[in-house]
């Protein structure tokens, strides 16, 4: 800024510090209008564990439970669906489970506590939607003449094996995730709780 | 009667000296000389003013009767979406104020893509009329929030799981993305958190935003004056009385020919209100029929037709780049695929503005984007299949190719040269 005759400089300098001054505290305001779209904090609070019952839950059959607003499966899985995990290691993109889709205690061959349950988040790890179940294997099933069972995600194609591990050069990136969970006996399964206490 | 007159004249005086009536009223309609030429493509601008006001009008009554609340009534159907149901059922003509509305959103877009089609043939974009080409591209993006924001408040199936992929989207960003969905949100998952900001964003931040954005669209065509069918800037001719040759006064000219486009328009706008309202399932989807269910996505989701072939860009996009996931390019592949018609100005080097004295390579060019626009279009509300992924890459292709080549092509094509004044006698 030039300092002639006309400007009276200290004058100026006052003026743009003041308006310098005046426009932080103005976008400071936005800083609460902003933060007030985070979730609040009952929508925190909201995510409570759920327990399901899985004493009815039969051999190749499935069931659905809600925690924190998201379709938790529940699968119990036959001989033969086990055995087909192995078989298409080559066709999913993370076979080992290495990216961390699920808690230690799931990271194994059959992403599961018990080798037979599985129990993992419904919602396909694209864009969100949540896959269905298309357990009926070969052609039958309308995807691949060798499907060995699985999940179909409607939205854009995406398909999980019966672990929930991704088939390759599919949109989806990773692993259905598998939710912390615990089990109280047999027949009972507490969802969104461990004993890691996560 | 001269009684009356003078007193009138007082009036009109009175407020004369407190308020520019008078002025603005020859600045913008009585003395505005837009050029004689104007054609069919130049009704779709006062149509989309139209629909504008169609669309606040009976969103205004509609927010009377809606409830954005995500919570489950007493016989176990959202709040929202039983809401909506007693517009249609209970509330006197509600079913009429509804259909207008839901029409209203394909109309608007089926009048501004015809409108944005005008721009492009004839130039419209070009020097000295950017800024109204830039402010109308931004009025474009609005329009797309808009109606996104508001197909998410019926709460039905369709409403909720488009609305979930959409916002996912924003989470393929590296980084920051998943903290902006979830900002986004207002929760861990869609629910009445982002119902309520969704029914806010529409009725209130949007419409504000997208009214001041026509005003400055229409300002700044009235400062430089509109384009025409041949490309010529009537202003270079004018008479002795400072007013361009080929010029004519909006009104009474066009508002009368403008009112033939409005009668036809409202026409087939109420054969579609009354006869085929869902239009076969591309203005209201089957889905949306059924209440919202966070657990169940249903068996095939697609976005509202206007969407489809931005949609389709981005179910086009299958191959990771520089070590980042395919979801993330393909979000940035559809943003550029909305946004790159602000750099029209800017691409075309043609000597010539309008289609008519343009050569046969922009021709071609444009006839291929068009068939990729309306091919990616069809193929955004079916199912992927390989084949069909392969075609909507082949016609991202062609998209892309129409405008980042056009630097290129437009300077070396072969254009007749234009005339001095417009050709209608």
């Amino acid at each position: 800024m030039s300092c002639d005759e006309k400007v009276d400089c200290g004058r100026r300098r006052l003026l743009v510090a003041t308006a310098a001054l005046g426009g932080v505290a103005g976008v400071a305001t936005v800083v609460p209008l902003v933060a007030s779209m985070m979730p609040s904090e009952r929508a925190k609070a909201a995510g409570a564990p759920v327990e399901a019952d899985i004493s009815k839950l039969l051999p190749g059959q499935m069931m659905t439970v809600e925690w924190r607003g998201k379709p938790v499966w529940i699968i119990n899985r036959t001989p033969e669906m086990l055995a087909s995990l192995k078989k298409i290691d080559d066709k999913v993109s993370d076979p080992n489970s290495d990216k961390p889709m699920q808690p230690d205690y799931c990271k194994n061959e059959t992403r599961s506590i018990k080798p037979d349950i599985l129990v993992a988040v419904g919602i396909c790890t694209h864009l969100g939607c949540s896959p269905s179940e298309r357990f009926k294997t070969g052609a039958e099933s309308g995807i691949d003449p060798d499907w060995p069972g699985g999940f179909f995600c409607p939205c854009h194609g995406s398909t999980f094996d019966l672990a929930g591990r991704v088939y390759k050069s599919k949109p989806a990136p990773d692993n259905l995730e598998i939710p912390p969970h615990m089990y109280l006996g047999d027949a009972r399964i507490v969802i969104g709780e461990d004993k890691t206490g996560a | 009667m001269s009684a009356t007159n003078t007193k009138m004249q007082k009036l009109l005086t009175w407020v004369d000296e407190r308020f520019p009536l008078t002025s603005s009223w020859k600045a913008h309609l009585s003395e505005y000389y837009a050029p004689k030429n104007f054609n069919f493509w130049y009704f779709f601008g006062s149509l989309a003013l139209l629909v504008l006001v169609i669309q606040i009008v009976t969103g205004i009554f509609l927010v009377m009767h809606f409830k954005p609340d995500a919570s489950v009534n007493a016989s176990g159907v959202p709040v929202a979406f039983a809401s909506v149901e007693y517009i249609m059922r209970d509330v006197p003509w509600g079913w009429l104020i509804r259909y207008m509305h839901s029409t209203g959103a394909s109309a608007f877009f089926i009048v501004v893509y015809l409108h944005m089609f005008r721009g492009m043939i004839y130039g419209s974009y070009r020097k000295p009329r950017e800024l109204i080409w830039i402010f109308g591209m931004i009025i474009f993006l609005c329009l797309m929030a808009e109606a996104f924001f508001g197909y998410l408040l019926p709460w039905g199936q369709m409403s909720y799981w488009g609305a979930q992929v959409i916002v996912n989207l924003f989470s393929a960003i590296p980084f920051i993305g998943p903290d902006l969905s979830l900002w986004l949100r207002g929760d861990y998952v869609v629910g009445d958190a982002t119902l309520n900001r969704f029914f806010a964003f529409h009725v209130i931040a949007v419409p504000l935003v997208l009214v001041g954005l026509v005003v400055a669209h229409i300002i700044a065509l009235h400062e430089v004056g509109s384009n025409n069918p041949d490309g010529v800037e009537i202003k270079k001719k004018k008479g002795a009385d400072g007013i361009p040759l080929d010029g004519i006064p909006f009104h009474p000219y066009y508002t009368v020919k403008d009112i033939v486009g409005v009668v036809v328009f409202l026409m087939v706008f109420s054969i579609v209100i009354f006869f085929m309202p869902e239009a076969g399932g591309y203005f209201i989807e089957a889905n949306n029929f059924f209440p919202a269910d966070p657990l169940q996505t249903p068996p095939h989701i697609a976005p509202v037709w206007y969407f489809t072939p931005f949609y389709s860009i981005l179910r086009a996009v299958t191959y990771p780049l520089f070590g980042i996931d395919a979801k993330f390019w393909g979000v940035v592949a559809m943003g550029a695929s909305a946004i790159i018609f602000v750099f029209l100005p800017w691409l075309d080097r043609s000597p010539a503005k309008s289609i008519r004295y343009r050569g046969p390579i922009y021709k071609s060019f444009l006839a291929a984007f068009l068939v990729s626009f309306f091919t990616l279009g069809y193929l955004g509300v079916l199912p992927p299949t390989p084949a069909r992924t392969l075609v909507s890459q082949l016609c991202a292709m062609v998209y892309f190719a129409f405008f980042l080549l056009m630097p290129v092509y437009s300077s070396i094509d072969k254009c007749k040269p234009e005339p001095d004044r417009v050709t209608e006698k």
